[in-house]
């Protein structure tokens, strides 16, 4: 049992956890901005995985992984913008949509990765880390937590930013309302469908750039069908962080952790079926589901297209 | 509708009622076959970017999967799963219920069937093997349902996401089961004990196809009368259309969310166990048809409706047999029929949208 208890094995395991949480913190903010505006993005695994794709596409042939994220982040934003033009601006419903882009998604990065690679399985070079001077010779810590990709900082950092704005800027304020009562957001002269567009864009924005960190610097290459749940994980996120961002920053730490496991305990030399670890995120989904059942709220206008002047 | 509007309506030019039904007929034909027509011409455009002739993918996949008799046998021992996991999912959506979670309950219902088939033919007949692999399997699944239906009945919590995460859940649990706990020890690919053919479900005639597709057939059918007919189902409906006036009419909806929930994938757990009992005869570790999230449109098409759902499970398993040897042969991945599931919907949706936009301006 010890050897759970060496530095490398501590530090391996903080560092993955990190690295697969920053996709799950980026989706679940993302999904936080869309909910807190009454749209119900199910749609947020496909967002994830076009961005992962052009992320992937756009880092591998210019060699840089700003690029890669931007990429991935434009990528996420196309299917947002289908979503918008869908959901918002024609009512569609938003589970059927968000079903039918997941699924379209998942077919064609699938079909756009064989046409480009056939059954290859192209790496991109180790991403380059931002070792933060002092805190990254911290022991154990310093080298788990510090020395990472600067986008990991940045995530960090947007997670207090977006408190900030949702607590003390007019748009989250406009975003509260189109959520919460759009009619009144409408009577205030602010178009309800603008904000939920531009809710549902940045949250594409946020899930394919999340996208993109998971295929470049977690795996280092795409996969099709890759990002695994890990949207739907991010739905769960914000409906259990009630609005906050912080606590969705604290949920996905709790899930890194649990992905993390995996490769942590077979650098502890433990081999277990990685089926069995696999379980694990999920099943800390379901558990927390069941212990904090009560305390998740969404907006009463959640799913609801907003048609001016219909009770 | 105010009273206005209704004598609008009642002093409109009155048509002779053929000239109406030939109308409507119509109109509903076309609400059907406008989003399949649409979805296979931008999925032939997709094919065309991809350098491939659209007009021999679907000939191929016509022809493999309608035209020779081996395809056609195929195709119909496909239609088993797609109609019972169909059958799930009406009784689920005609009760606004999303369950989402058919991955799971359809592989842990087949891995406990392939793993009780093989052992429990030692010691009894076929057919009370069967029933009794059955029974078991539709009850693991419905269990599995009991965690995301509890939430929602109990907390409101919603279901779409609960029923995925235990999908995963379950697909990762299968193959733990697979691969640690029934593992045939003479294998050394991981997979269940196989279940001799002869002890397999019987084949009908000459054919391939076992008799599953009756036991699917007579299963839609009575679901659809269910859920039509019978008071059970009538209570389901108004679940679904409003939960809240529901309760005002005294019924105990998360009883009925619950029932539901048990119902729904315990169909989905049929589907899983007779896929093993008729087809495979065994569970490899890693197997998933995932089937779940692609019946979805099947039974959006078809409108809830059973009998309807037939004639669109038939094509898409025509689509799926004959894709599957596509893909070897022209070379146009598997994966193409997800796009094609997913641009269905998307049409669906939109010929949905301009229809009711369309009645609104007569009505106007």
């Amino acid at each position: 049992m010890d050897v759970l208890l060496t530095q490398s094995f501590l530090t391996s395991l903080i560092f993955g956890a990190v690295t697969a949480g920053i996709p799950l913190l980026l989706a679940g903010l993302g999904e936080q901005i869309s909910e807190k505006a009454g749209v119900l993005n199910i749609g947020i695994e496909g967002m994830m995985l076009f961005g992962a794709y052009c992320g992937f596409v756009a880092a591998y042939y210019t060699g840089s992984f700003w690029l890669g994220y931007l990429f991935g982040g434009l990528g996420g934003m196309v299917v947002a913008a289908l979503v918008a033009l869908l959901c918002i601006r024609l009512g569609l419903n938003q589970i059927v949509i968000g079903i039918a882009l997941t699924i379209g998604f998942e077919g064609l990065t699938a079909l756009l990765h064989y046409v480009q690679f056939s059954r290859t399985y192209p790496r991109l070079s180790p991403v380059p880390t931002l070792a933060i001077p002092g805190l990254s010779d911290i022991p154990v810590l310093g080298q788990a937590l510090f020395n990472h990709n600067a986008l990991v900082y940045l995530a960090v950092l947007l997670t207090f930013f977006l408190a900030w704005l949702f607590r003390n800027s007019f748009i989250g304020l406009n975003l509260e309302s189109a959520g919460n009562k759009p009619a009144a957001l409408d009577a205030a002269g602010v178009s309800v469908l603008a904000t939920r567009s531009a809710a549902v864009l940045a949250t594409g924005f946020l899930a394919g750039i999340g996208g993109a960190y998971m295929a470049n610097v977690g795996a280092g290459l795409f996969v099709p069908f890759m990002t695994n749940g890990a949207g739907f994980i991010g739905i769960v996120l914000a409906m259990l962080a009630r609005g906050r961002p912080v606590w969705v920053l604290l949920g996905a730490a709790l899930f890194g952790i649990s992905l993390a496991m995996t490769t942590a305990l077979q650098v502890a030399g433990i081999n277990i079926p990685t089926d069995v670890v696999q379980m694990l995120p999920f099943a800390m989904v379901m558990l927390v589901l069941v212990i904090f059942a009560r305390h998740s709220v969404l907006p009463p206008a959640l799913g609801l297209p907003y048609v001016r002047g219909e009770r | 509708m105010s009273f206005v509007s209704d004598t609008r309506a009642d002093s409109a030019v009155p048509q002779p009622p053929s000239s109406k039904l030939v109308k409507s007929t119509l109109a509903a034909v076309l609400r059907i076959f406008l989003p399949v027509l649409l979805a296979l011409v931008v999925g032939g455009l997709i094919l065309f970017a991809m350098g491939k002739n659209p007009l021999d993918y679907y000939g191929y996949v016509l022809n493999r999967g309608l035209f020779s008799w081996g395809g056609f046998q195929a195709t119909l021992t496909r239609m088993v799963p797609l109609l019972l996991m169909a059958a799930g999912l009406i009784v689920a959506f005609r009760a606004g219920i999303w369950n989402l979670g058919g991955d799971g309950q359809f592989l842990l219902a087949a891995v406990i069937t392939a793993a009780l088939a093989p052992a429990l033919i030692q010691v009894m007949p076929r057919s009370l093997m069967i029933i009794c692999c059955i029974v078991v399997s539709v009850a693991v699944s419905a269990l599995w349902a009991l965690l995301p239906a509890l939430l929602k009945a109990r907390y409101g919590i919603n279901e779409i996401i609960t029923s995925l995460m235990m999908s995963f859940l379950g697909i990762s649990f299968a193959n733990v089961l697979v691969k640690l706990v029934f593992r045939d020890p003479t294998t050394t690919v991981p997979q269940t004990p196989d279940l001799p053919v002869a002890d397999r479900l019987p084949r009908l005639f000459d054919t391939t196809v076992h008799a599953g597709i009756l036991i699917a057939l007579v299963v839609i059918v009575l679901v659809h009368i269910m859920m039509t007919r019978t008071s059970f189902g009538l209570k389901l409906q108004i679940v679904g259309a409003n939960p809240r006036a529901a309760v005002h009419a005294g019924l105990n909806v998360a009883w009925l969310t619950i029932a539901t929930f048990a119902l729904s994938a315990g169909l989905i757990g049929l589907a899983g166990s007779i896929e093993i009992l008729g087809v495979w005869g065994t569970v490899r570790a890693d197997w998933n048809p995932a089937y779940g999230l692609v019946v979805v449109p099947l039974v959006f098409l078809a409108r809830f409706h059973g009998i309807g759902t037939i004639g669109f499970t038939l094509f898409f398993a025509i689509l799926m047999i004959g894709g599957e040897s596509a893909s070897r042969r022209i070379g146009v991945p598997q994966h193409y029929v997800l796009v094609l599931v997913a641009l269905l919907l998307l049409f669906l949706a939109l010929v949905e949208y301009l229809d009711q936009l369309w009645r609104k301006r007569v009505k106007d």
